[in-house]
Formats: C-alpha cells, sequence, structure tokens
C-alpha cells in the first residue's frame, strides 16, 4: 500500500491547478497524481488540434517529468482507479495496487457518453475523440477514409466535422437537436455556423436521430436515420456528449446524481473527498442549483477551490457558480458565447446584425448573457460583469451600442 | 528577494484620449494595438484596457495548449504562436481585456511591453502612461546586505522603514549614520542593550545638534584623508525643520560635506503626534485637536526644501515612496553631491497611524499626494536650477487626496479651498523658478 497525503486522480485542468493551490498553502505535504491516461498532462481540448495536425502530440503536453519534480508531485500514469473505500481512506487501483491518503481529489473528468442504439454496442467499429490516442487513431484513420460521418453537431462534432472536411473527406452531420451547438447559441447564430459547413460541402443533418448503425462489411458502415434515410461512412465519429467517469465509486458511498455531487468548497458528502473538473456537479451561477458545466474555466476554478481547501488556504472564497462559456473558430471565424446567451424569455434580448452577429441578454438591467459570430468580444470581461451581477441601468444605451469599449470602460473603473 | 517587476501605469487624470499609444502600437507591432483607450464615463474621461502581467494569470491558466506562460524574469505573460491553437480560450479568461482577437491576423494579440522599451509610453504626449521601474529597483536593491536588524519596530505601513533600509541597502557600509530623536531610532536603528541596530557606526545625537556633529565627524574624515565614507543623517521633519533647523541651516551655509536625509511625515509622529513645522494647514494631530472651537491646524506647513533650496546647497530633492524610482536617481545624486557640499533629500511619507490612513492604503497616499500636486516632485543644483522630476501639469483635485487622509476627515470646504489655493500658489512658485534656470556659478 502506497501512502500520500494529497491524491489526485485526474492529470488534467482541475488536477493541475489543484496541485498549484496545494503547493502555494502546503510546500512539503506529499502528493501524488494519478492519472488512467499514458501519457502526461494534456487538456482533452487539444485533441481536435491534434486531429488536424496543428499541434502535434508532444507539443500539446501540459507539464512534464522535470515539473512534477519541481513540485514534490508523483506523478503515476496508466493508473486507473476502480474504487473507493472512504473509511480506510484508500483508493483500489485496476492493477491491483491501492493508496492510501489523507486528503483524496477526484477530478476523473468526462468520458464519451455512446447513445443506446443498436450498432454502437462495439459491432460496428466507431472513434471517439476524448483522449490523445483517440485523436492519433482518428488522424491515422483520415488518411484512409473518404466519407466520415459524426455523430452530434456540439463542440467536439462540429471540429472534427471541419478537420475531416478539410483532409477530404465528405461528411456529414448528424444532430438530434434542430441547431448545432445548442445550449450557447440561438437559431441566428447557428445558423451562420451551419451555413459555413454547408459552404464547405458538409452534410448537416438536423434534428434527425440515428437508429440503427450497421456494417455487414466490417469495414464501411451504414448509418440509418429515423427518417429513413441512411448515409454511408468509411469512418464514423460518435460525439453526442460525454458522462462523467464516476461508476467507479458506485458503493463507496460518494453522493453522484450526474456527476458528483460537490459544496461551494467542492466537497463531496463524504469528509476528506473533494471533486472538480468535469466529473464534479457543482453550483450553477444562474440556477443556483447543481449541474454539469464541462469547460475549462469551471475546472480551473473549481480545481483550484479544491486544492485550497485541501491544504487549509484561509484565503478560501466559496465557489460562486459556473458561467457557460464557448469560444469557437470555425472556417478561419469566431463565435463566442457566455452565461445564458442562447435564453429565451428569461429578460431583455438586444439581437444586431450587420457584418457579425451579436445577441446581448439582459435581466433586471443586468447581464446574463451575450453571444456573437464574426463579432469578437472580450469574453472574460462579460464574464465580470455578468458574475458581478454589474448594473447597467446607468449606461444601457452605451453598453447595447458599444459593447466592447463599454464593458471596458466599466472594468477600467473598478480595478484603478 | 521577492518578485517585482516593471509596469505600464496608467493616469487616467492625465489622458485626453488621443489615441497615439495606440497608434504607435499598432505601428510596432504591425497589427491590432494591444492598447486600447476607451470613452470614460462623462466628457473627456478615458479608461484603459491592457494585459496587466497579471501575478497569477488566468489567460495562461485556462489555456489547453501551453501557449501562454509568465516569463520569470520581465514578469510578461508571453504568448507562444506556435503553441498557440487559436481556441481563444484566454480571452475568456482575462478580466481586463488585456488578451483579444486581432481581427488583421485572426489571431489573439496581448501586451509584451516592446521588451521593456514600450511604444506606447514614448509616444504619449501627457504622461498619462508611464514606464514604472520601481520592479526593478526593487529587484535590485532587495538583494544587497541590509544594513539594518531583522526586526524593526515601525508601525504597520510605515513606508520609513522602506527608506531607510533601501537608502541604506544603496549606500553600503561606508557610512556614519545619526538618526536624532524620532521615529527612525525609535523603531530600533540605534539599538538596544549596549547593541546597534545597524551594520554601520550610528548615533544618536539631540533633536539639536544632529547637522553639527555630522559636519565634525567629515572634517575629521577629511582631515586623516578617507574620502570615501558618506557621513549622513536619516532624521525627521522635527529635527529637521524645527528644533535642529539652525544646525542644518550653518552647516548649509557653510557648505558641509554632510548627506542630510529628512524623512517628513507631518509631525512629531513617534511621541504621540504632536504638531510641527511641516504640519500641513487644517491638518489633525494631538496639540492641533478637532472639536467644538478648533478645526485642526491653523497655520500652513514650512516648506523646507525651498529654503535649502535658498542656501545654495550643492543638492536639494524632494521625493516619495510612491515613485522609488525617482527616489533612487535622486539618492544617487545627493550622496555623490554629499562629498562637493551639503546635500539635502526631502523624503514625504505618510503616517498610517497619525494620518489614521489604513496601512494598505499608504503607498496609494504617496501617489496621490502627488499626482495632486500636495507634493512636488523635482531637485535642484547651483548649476542646473530647479527642475521637476515628475510634471506637475493635470493635477487630481486635492480634495481626492485628503479625503484618503483621517486626520483631514473634519476639513469644511473653507478649508479644503485654502488647502488648493495654498498648493497652487506653491506650484506657481516652482514654476517660475523651473522656468529660468540659474547659470552655473
Amino acid at each position: 500500500m502506497m501512502e500520500t497525503k494529497y491524491l489526485i486522480i485526474g492529470s488534467s485542468h482541475a488536477a493541475l491547478e489543484a496541485l498549484r493551490a496545494i503547493r502555494q498553502a502546503d510546500r512539503d505535504g506529499s502528493m501524488t497524481m494519478l492519472t488512467r491516461d499514458g501519457h502526461m498532462p494534456y487538456s482533452p481540448t487539444i485533441l481536435p488540434y491534434v486531429v488536424s495536425g496543428r499541434s502535434a502530440p508532444d507539443r500539446a503536453i501540459l507539464r512534464d517529468e522535470t515539473f512534477f519534480a519541481a513540485n514534490g508531485c508523483a506523478f503515476v500514469g496508466n493508473a486507473t482507479a476502480v474504487g473507493l473505500d472512504a473509511k480506510g481512506k484508500t483508493v483500489a487501483l485496476a492493477d491491483g495496487r491501492s493508496w492510501r491518503y489523507d486528503k483524496l481529489l477526484i477530478a476523473t473528468g468526462a468520458a464519451p457518453a455512446i447513445p443506446p442504439v443498436p450498432g454502437l454496442d462495439g459491432s460496428v467499429p466507431f472513434h471517439v475523440l476524448r483522449s490523445l490516442d483517440d485523436a492519433m487513431s482518428l488522424r491515422n484513420a483520415m488518411g484512409a477514409a473518404r466519407r466520415a460521418v459524426v455523430l452530434g453537431g456540439g463542440l467536439v462534432g462540429l471540429h472534427a466535422a471541419e478537420n475531416l472536411a478539410e483532409a477530404g473527406l465528405a461528411v456529414s452531420v448528424v444532430e438530434m437537436r434542430p441547431h448545432v451547438l445548442p445550449g450557447y447559441f440561438d437559431a441566428k447564430a447557428s445558423g451562420r455556423i451551419e451555413a459555413a459547413f454547408t459552404e464547405h460541402g458538409v452534410k448537416l443533418f438536423l434534428g434527425r436521430t440515428v437508429v440503427a448503425v450497421d456494417a455487414p462489411d466490417g469495414r464501411s458502415c451504414t448509418v440509418r436515420l429515423d427518417d429513413g434515410g441512411a448515409i454511408e461512412a468509411d469512418l464514423l465519429l460518435v460525439a453526442t456528449g460525454v458522462k462523467p467517469v464516476a461508476d467507479w465509486l458506485s458503493g463507496s458511498g460518494v453522493a453522484v446524481d450526474r456527476g458528483v455531487l460537490v459544496d461551494d468548497t467542492m466537497r463531496t458528502n463524504l469528509p476528506d473527498v473533494w471533486a472538480a473538473g468535469d466529473v464534479a456537479q457543482a453550483k450553477d451561477f444562474h440556477s443556483g442549483t447543481q449541474a454539469l458545466i464541462g469547460i475549462i474555466p469551471t475546472a480551473v476554478e473549481q480545481g483550484r477551490l479544491a486544492g485550497m481547501d485541501m491544504a487549509g488556504d484561509s484565503y478560501l472564497k466559496p465557489y460562486a457558480g459556473g458561467v457557460p462559456i464557448n469560444t469557437y473558430r470555425f472556417f478561419g471565424r469566431v463565435a463566442l458565447s457566455i452565461g445564458q446567451a442562447a435564453a429565451d424569455g428569461c429578460g431583455e434580448v438586444a439581437e444586431q446584425e450587420g457584418g457579425g452577429y451579436r445577441r446581448v441578454v439582459l435581466a433586471d438591467g443586468r447581464l446574463v448573457g451575450y453571444a456573437s459570430v464574426d463579432e469578437p468580444f472580450d469574453v472574460g470581461i462579460m464574464g465580470e460583469l455578468i458574475r458581478r451581477r454589474v448594473d447597467l441601468s446607468g449606461c444601457k444605451e452605451d453598453f447595447l451600442s458599444r459593447p466592447l469599449e463599454t464593458g471596458r470602460r466599466l472594468m477600467s473603473e473598478g480595478w484603478r | 528577494m521577492g518578485t517585482a517587476f516593471d509596469t505600464i501605469a496608467f493616469k487616467a487624470s492625465a489622458c485626453d484620449g488621443c489615441g497615439k499609444c495606440m497608434t504607435a502600437c499598432a505601428e510596432a507591432k504591425q497589427g491590432a494595438s494591444r492598447i486600447s483607450i476607451v470613452s470614460g464615463a462623462g466628457e473627456g474621461r478615458f479608461e484603459l484596457s491592457l494585459c496587466r502581467q497579471c501575478g497569477d494569470p488566468k489567460c495562461a491558466m485556462v489555456c489547453p495548449a501551453g501557449a501562454l506562460a509568465k516569463d520569470e524574469a520581465s514578469g510578461v505573460i508571453r504568448w507562444d504562436a506556435n503553441q498557440c491553437v487559436d481556441c481563444l480560450l484566454c480571452t475568456a479568461g482575462c478580466s481586463f481585456g488585456g488578451i483579444s482577437v486581432d481581427s488583421h491576423t485572426a489571431r489573439v494579440a496581448k501586451c509584451d511591453q516592446c521588451d521593456g522599451d514600450p511604444a506606447c509610453v514614448k509616444a504619449c504626449p501627457t504622461g498619462a502612461l508611464e514606464w514604472v521601474t520601481a520592479g526593478s529597483v526593487f529587484k535590485k536593491y532587495g538583494d544587497r546586505e541590509d544594513m539594518f536588524v531583522p526586526g524593526l519596530s515601525g508601525c504597520q505601513g510605515c513606508n520609513s522603514e522602506l527608506i531607510m533600509r533601501h537608502a541604506m541597502r544603496k549606500i553600503g557600509r561606508n557610512a556614519v549614520l545619526a538618526t536624532p530623536p524620532g521615529c527612525i531610532p525609535g523603531m530600533g536603528s540605534v539599538g538596544y542593550n549596549g547593541k546597534t541596530g545597524t551594520k554601520v557606526p550610528v548615533f544618536h545625537p539631540l533633536l539639536t545638534n544632529t547637522a553639527s556633529m555630522l559636519a565634525g565627524i567629515r572634517r575629521y574624515y577629511d582631515r586623516i584623508g578617507r574620502k570615501d565614507i558618506v557621513v549622513m543623517a536619516l532624521a525627521g521633519d522635527g529635527g529637521t525643520s524645527d528644533c535642529g533647523f539652525h544646525a542644518v541651516s550653518g552647516a548649509a551655509e557653510r557648505g558641509e560635506k554632510v548627506l542630510y536625509v529628512c524623512v517628513d511625515n507631518e509631525g512629531y509622529m513617534n511621541t504621540g503626534m504632536q504638531r510641527s513645522s511641516t504640519t500641513p494647514f487644517g491638518s489633525w494631530t494631538s496639540t492641533t485637536p478637532v472639536g467644538e472651537h478648533m478645526r485642526g491646524k491653523t497655520q500652513d506647513a514650512k516648506n523646507l526644501p525651498l529654503i535649502m533650496v535658498a542656501h545654495k546647497c550643492a543638492y536639494v530633492a524632494t521625493a516619495s515612496t510612491g515613485y522609488m524610482e525617482d527616489l533612487y536617481a535622486k539618492l544617487d545624486k545627493a550622496v555623490e553631491a554629499s562629498f562637493r557640499g551639503f546635500s539635502y533629500l526631502h523624503i514625504y511619507s505618510p503616517c498610517p497611524t497619525g494620518w489614521r490612513i489604513p496601512s494598505s492604503k499608504v503607498i496609494e497616499a504617496c501617489r496621490m499626494s502627488v499626482d495632486s500636486n500636495f507634493v512636488t516632485l523635482w531637485e535642484y543644483t547651483r548649476e542646473g536650477g530647479l527642475r521637476f522630476t515628475r510634471s506637475p501639469d493635470r493635477p487630481i483635485p486635492i480634495r481626492d487626496y485628503v479625503k484618503l487622509l483621517g486626520k483631514y476627515r473634519h476639513l469644511d470646504e473653507a478649508q479644503l479651498d485654502h488647502i488648493q489655493a495654498r498648493v497652487d500658489e506653491q506650484v506657481a512658485l516652482l514654476r517660475m523658478m523651473a522656468a529660468e534656470p540659474v547659470a552655473a556659478e
């Protein structure tokens, strides 16, 4: 049995940020980071760029051995946690080893959620895109393929679809919702993005669900849609979302809903067990209820808070809640979204359509959401205005006509 | 020592929105300007958005590609164009608009401080943008030998300790130091239990004879041929402008080769915050109380550094810990001048206890005292006359400064007007003196 004061399971943004926060308050406490991955830490967000060749796999690495040595943290790859005994304070690994901890952070992230469709149970080969190995395998497969089908019109699916199309494949995207990137963008914004894909020859099947996938010859496959249509493909990518990696906690007593439930300092219901990042179901800023917001900024913030709390840092301030953020590049263009930007009926909506498109959602004189396509804005500034609930009633006209300038002005006044 | 970095500072009150900084930046970077001046609240007011080179950079934390990192040497958040995948998440991390999309390149762009020579600052005609090198100063001198004991018992937030430690770090071991009664010996420079609190010879003269004793020490060193010793005082305003004034004036008049540093906290703070002749009009002190009839000090402060100019000293200068790079440059000149004649450095140093300001606001008070012209930064030599080392143009109103200080909480409109008028008058006089440099003798 190995022993460590701080045990961090996972090695992406939440885990790395927790490490940093712990080391700020506790220079010497022994620390160990376990990850089921075989590589040094990297970000899942980089993977589409590994597929496209923009980022080489070895350059995607965020921290190297030198970093872990300098920070007094043992890094253990290929270590899949399979069980937690919170009373005995031990974590069991798939290879039979186990670790005893004083404080545990669950940052196991998320894994692809495969829809219950006949054919996707393993009988038909398909790709997913969540790990570096997934990305390299997809990149290799691209070369030999001519026709690709992407299931899911979210960020991962669209990024991949663009990469595949740019690589010369005939690409189709199937999305069950009526628009791509649902939740982040309203119909008009999504419409611009969809048009760009269509222009680049990507076929979009929106509002369609897949009823079956079959592969009679074992190589190419047929994707059958609910309207009777069928798409042939020799490369299938399933990007229909992710689900937290929390199965290994069953029977441990850790409360899990869709993800691991945590309070405002990222504590689970069990003593000395924290969770952060994509695996955690923490407070949503808008609703105040616990929700999954699987993006880097929330992972970073949650990881930081968890690390501070684990190390007893007195500067800890409770979590304000996650705000959805999406920064998206497609075919060289820019789409950005923060907060309740796609919402209807939650306040006042101001849309502006010229060269670019923007949508500002206000409630009670305060910004709650902002999205744009082809018109970049300072996402971080708008995020601060949302999180601080800055009253814009005194400068509403300025804000709506010149949001970028006015946002900068408000923040400049705030920090001077 | 800790880490401190040089920075681009912005003085909103001096900005007229001309936009020359943005043009210069766009030109220097061959792309979108990294600095952005936007309209402020109200006519003629402007605000800034620019990378603050955070110590805890969120842009770097949220970067999935490892393309952003803080440079340990310069403090600049470096952007690696090759590593960046253009995901724009960094723009979501920044609360200041410091990293944003450059529409020329469709990539993010941020300030890199032009490697220590920022084009925007050079292009700014009003002094609203300033390249502040205090960070380098702290780093450089922080590594030098400290000449005082570790535990000086100054009040929390007091800048006198900063002045003492940094001045002596710069001057080094070849010095003889006089610390007449006041806060400086009070906090331990003369030592306890028969041991001194400094690594240089230190003594505790009377309030009245500091300059005379130093004059004697210098003459002795001259006689034995030691030309490398800095003979100096770290004195308070009371010991300089009141009780010790005759000695200071006499030594200056005789041209004694002495470095006299006056740390002016506007009163006898060490003994219970009594007024001195440098206590400004309207100030509360324990001897100029505020009550039903009395409203603080009824006389204006004596401008001691100007009086020292009238002595035609080898060097006279004013300084503030809010502008350390200025203070350091003057300290160099003052030390050099002290081998030629009487050298006088007047350092304004707010007293958090006696002025009733939170310790966290002391540096802000220093800066606002200068920004409002309550304190003016200048230097004088016989050859060059008087010159401002920091422009007194476009000051902030004196009210903005005094409202920071508890000792002025009682001021009424008439008193505020009086202070503003005296500050304006003082600056007008200095401007006249600065306009016509004295010809070399």
